[in-house]
């Protein structure tokens, strides 16, 4: 054969141009940890007592369950699905794990019932997660309809469980309750328990997208699910597998909710978390038509809602103009992260 | 050299055309003169800036510096709105109207016509009607567009332009997804919009098309107009060259294609071999495939040849027989096919290829994965060796292994899409469309590349519309006509003529011609109704 052909033409520009493009990349990489840390800052020099252990635990427990199930629903929206069912798969977990608190003595050891009362919730919100996958993948619905499925079912089956009442749990008199509510109370080190269970997640989550087989097959699937599937990977498992893993997070958090309120509400646990979890991924900079998705992202962008919430609320600004604010930084965030069309 | 002997009033003219991206210059002070219903090509190979030209033009992006005027005045387009109006119009390679809606409703989209501020359905189609006729188009205008084939609604687009009163129809890449029917049937709709004064500038890879078609052409390389002259007088060898910049004597050593002379080789054991295959697109599709061979798949559009390569890759429910080395097989999945040492580069390399967002590395290792990670865990080094070795090995221009795939020319996104299966070491290696929209450089480098695979043993199955491709490089042709093996051509018989006339009738002549292997039943059957 001849000659390789000619170098398709790419001279590199003088450095001195420098221009508006460069500043729209340095946003959309670091926008959101900018914004991050300008909260950060403007809190520790404008609000008082801000740089505390009371605030921190304070913050990080109102964001953790935000980020534990954003952390799935970042999954899934990778896929380029969405999974609108987590708030009522947290309420079913919830309502799930007083069934197994009675006196500490009906599974043989208390040590038996308590772990009942952790596992056996994951298990059915993992296995309601499969069953998402499966309207997904086998029937073919869109994501958004196949989760809807359980977004109004999922919380009526919560209600039937407990006959539709709210659950407190002294009124139980388990004795297993207090080890229980470590869960959502716990600390160690003086650090709360749930905001070690949600760095462990973000972590390992992290890890998965970027280091894994798996990780790869997520982004793959979402990025263009033929091309995928003609290059071997196995398409439909991956979308089952990550509305699984949204089902189990979404049951961690519900549990840690429940432990928090040291009570079950079918009606309230877990309300709006899906349009919360949403918005983190979005200001975190994983855009939902998948392909790409970033877990870090979705955590700084859930500690950026938090934080703006908590900002404004600090400052005495009524809870109308907060909301209206949130709204805003979304569109802010969501705008300035987009990718140029072509 | 060049001939400036362009008519006294051209119609359009792009003159010191300079245009920067972050990192790149595009354009360089390029030129265009475009006269009156004159046919004018652009060429040039990928990268040559043809396209970033062109889009200056119909407003999609803004020049830097240079001037455009079009008869006579000065003019700045904002948006390929504004264009529009001005009476430049663009037909895309990708389609870019509604499937749902009728045909007259995509050509009037818009600017529909009204009565009593109500929608005059009627007068819609009537003029819509009249236009495609005008074209020498005759179909129903009611039908919804989606239900047409691709080249009727590339002339839907081509209408919609002409209702717009273009005074120029820019086409890009028309013919790429048309068969050699349908690519007639768009020469008469050019000659039809050259025949009311409207110009046409045409890009194409396929340069053989130039010739049957367009006036005039310009030749564009490293972002600079090398050459502006008449088509009559120009040889093929003389445009590669000038695209390339090379002597031409240099180009017509390698030939049309980068496909070495067929000599007779040993060929291996049959690697795979599908018998009778049957589906909704299919009627009775076999062909075989030994280790070192290519064989070449042909047939018109809608023959059934992409089906029969996803079929044997198992991307496709299908009833019929699939052996491989001997042993029958049925596949669940593609992946069943890649763990026998099967890959498959899809015809449409966007929609079923590359994944846009993922890196160069992330690509070309997709398929690997499994063999690349432990424990699901990706081998972050043995990735990274695999890596480079095939960006060299392959030539593929990219500024590094985590540059984004779409980012990447069309014959670099292709090679590295070969890669992800050679990495494989495969057996067979299913190619639809191999070269497809890929410029002259890079085409000859995968020919001579699947020509290299096939002498190191690999069973190559090709299927080209670009019966060149085929003649040349194929050890062996398999004809499909309406989804059935109808002849079978070895390499001395297989002439440009003859896989003509079998891919369009099929009939006595083809399959008397042909080997006897095909299929008498299936000829028998062809027969009978006739006689």
């Amino acid at each position: 054969m001849s000659q390789p052909t000619g170098q398709p033409l790419s001279r590199p520009l003088p450095a001195a141009r420098l221009g508006d493009s460069q500043i729209a990349d340095v946003l959309r990489k670091y926008g959101s940890l900018i914004a991050l840390a300008a909260l950060l800052l403007y809190n520790v020099l404008f609000t008082n007592n801000f740089v505390s252990i009371g605030t921190f635990n304070a913050n990080m427990t109102q964001v953790a369950t935000i980020v534990i199930v954003a952390v799935g629903m970042t999954f899934v929206i990778a896929t380029g699905g969405i999974d609108l069912s987590v708030g009522s798969l947290m309420a079913i977990a919830g309502v799930l794990a007083p069934l197994f608190l009675l006196d500490g003595q009906q599974f043989g050891a208390p040590a038996v019932g308590l772990a009942l009362a952790i596992v056996a919730p994951l298990v059915a919100t993992t296995l309601l997660g499969a069953f998402n996958g499966t309207l997904v993948t086998v029937v073919g619905l869109q994501p958004i309809i196949a989760t809807l499925v359980l977004y109004l079912g999922g919380r009526g089956i919560a209600q039937l469980i407990v006959d539709g009442e709210l659950r407190e749990f002294r009124n139980l008199g388990s004795p297993l309750i207090p080890s229980f509510e470590f869960v959502g109370l716990g600390q160690v080190a003086g650090i709360r328990f749930q905001i070690i269970v949600m760095v462990v997640i973000v972590i390992v989550a992290a890890w998965v997208l970027r280091a894994t087989t798996f990780g790869r097959y997520v982004l793959a699937t979402g990025g263009n699910p033929a091309a995928a599937r003609l290059a071997g990977v196995p398409v439909n498992r991956v979308k089952m597998a990550v509305y699984c893993i949204s089902g189990f997070l979404a049951g961690i958090a519900g549990l840690i909710v429940v432990a928090i309120n040291r009570s079950s509400d079918p009606h309230r646990v877990g309300e709006y978390m899906e349009l919360d979890a949403i918005a983190a991924v979005a200001v975190g900079g994983t855009p939902l038509s998948g392909g790409r998705a970033t877990i870090l992202g979705t955590f700084i962008g859930a500690m950026i809602i938090q934080l703006l919430r908590f900002t404004l609320i600090a400052h005495n600004v009524p809870d109308g103009i907060t909301r209206m604010v949130i709204a805003g930084a979304i569109v802010v965030a969501v705008l300035t992260q987009r990718q140029r069309s072509t | 050299m060049t001939d400036r002997s362009t008519p006294a009033e051209p119609l359009l003219v792009m003159d010191g055309i300079s245009k920067t991206f972050p990192g790149v210059v595009a354009l360089d002070g390029a030129s265009l003169r475009v006269a009156p219903g004159e046919v004018h090509a652009v060429i040039g190979q990928n990268g040559a800036g043809k396209s970033t030209l062109i889009k200056i033009l119909n407003g999609v992006y803004r020049r830097d510096a240079g001037s455009i005027v079009l008869a006579g005045k000065p003019v700045d387009f904002h948006s390929p709105l504004e264009a529009q109006a001005a009476g430049v119009s663009t037909i895309y390679q990708e389609i870019n109207l509604v499937p749902y809606r009728s045909v007259a409703e995509n050509v009037f989209m818009g600017r529909e016509p009204r009565r009593w501020g109500f929608l005059d359905r009627g007068k819609m189609n009537r003029d819509a009607a009249a236009i495609l006729e005008r074209l020498g188009v005759h179909l129903d205008v009611r039908r919804p567009l989606g239900t047409l084939n691709i080249a009727l609604q590339q002339m839907t687009a081509i209408a919609r332009a002409v209702s717009t009163d273009a005074r120029i129809v820019i086409m890009d890449e028309p013919t790429s997804s048309l068969d050699e029917r349908e690519v007639g049937v768009l020469f008469d709709v050019i000659r039809g919009l050259k025949a009311n004064g409207i110009a046409v500038i045409y890009i194409s890879h396929r340069l053989d098309e130039l010739f049957a078609v367009c006036d005039r052409v310009t030749v564009m390389r490293d972002g600079r107009t090398i050459d502006d002259r008449p088509i009559t007088g120009v040889s093929k060898v003389e445009l590669v060259a000038r695209m390339l910049g090379k002597e031409i004597g240099e180009v017509r050593r390698s030939g049309a294609t980068g496909f070495g002379r067929r000599g007779r080789r040993p060929l291996g054991e049959v690697v795979v071999e599908a018998e009778n295959l049957v589906s909704d697109r299919l009627d009775g599709a076999s062909v075989a495939v030994r280790g070192g061979e290519i064989v070449g798949l042909a047939g018109l559009l809608g023959s059934g040849r992409t089906e029969v390569a996803r079929a044997v890759f198992g991307a496709d429910a299908v009833q019929g027989r699939l052996a491989v080395r001997g042993k029958p097989v049925h596949w669940r999945s593609p992946r069943d096919a890649i763990r026998a040492g099967f890959g498959l580069c899809a015809e449409d390399r966007k929609a079923d290829g590359i994944i846009p967002y993922m890196s160069v590395r992330e690509n070309l290792t997709l398929a690997a994965l499994p063999t690349l990670s432990r424990n699901g865990i990706v081998d972050r080094a043995e990735q990274a060796k695999i890596v480079d070795r095939f960006i060299e090995r392959l030539g593929i221009k990219t500024s590094g292994p985590e540059q984004t795939i779409r980012e990447l020319s069309g014959g670099n996104q292709q090679k590295v899409l070969l890669a992800r299966w050679l990495c494989l070491n495969p057996s067979l290696l299913l190619l639809d469309e191999p070269t497809r929209g890929i410029d002259v450089g890079a085409k000859a480098e995968i020919q001579g590349l699947i020509d290299e695979l096939a002498e190191n043993g690999l069973g190559v199955l090709m299927i080209s519309s670009e019966l060149e491709e085929i003649t040349e490089g194929a050890d062996r042709v398999v004809v499909l006509r309406e989804g059935r093996t109808v002849a079978e051509l070895d390499h001395a018989e297989a002439s440009q003529d003859a896989l003509m006339r079998a891919m369009a009738h099929g009939d006595e002549d083809a399959a008397g011609g042909s080997t006897p292997e095909a299929r008498p039943e299936t000829s028998d059957a062809e027969l009978e109704p006739s006689r």
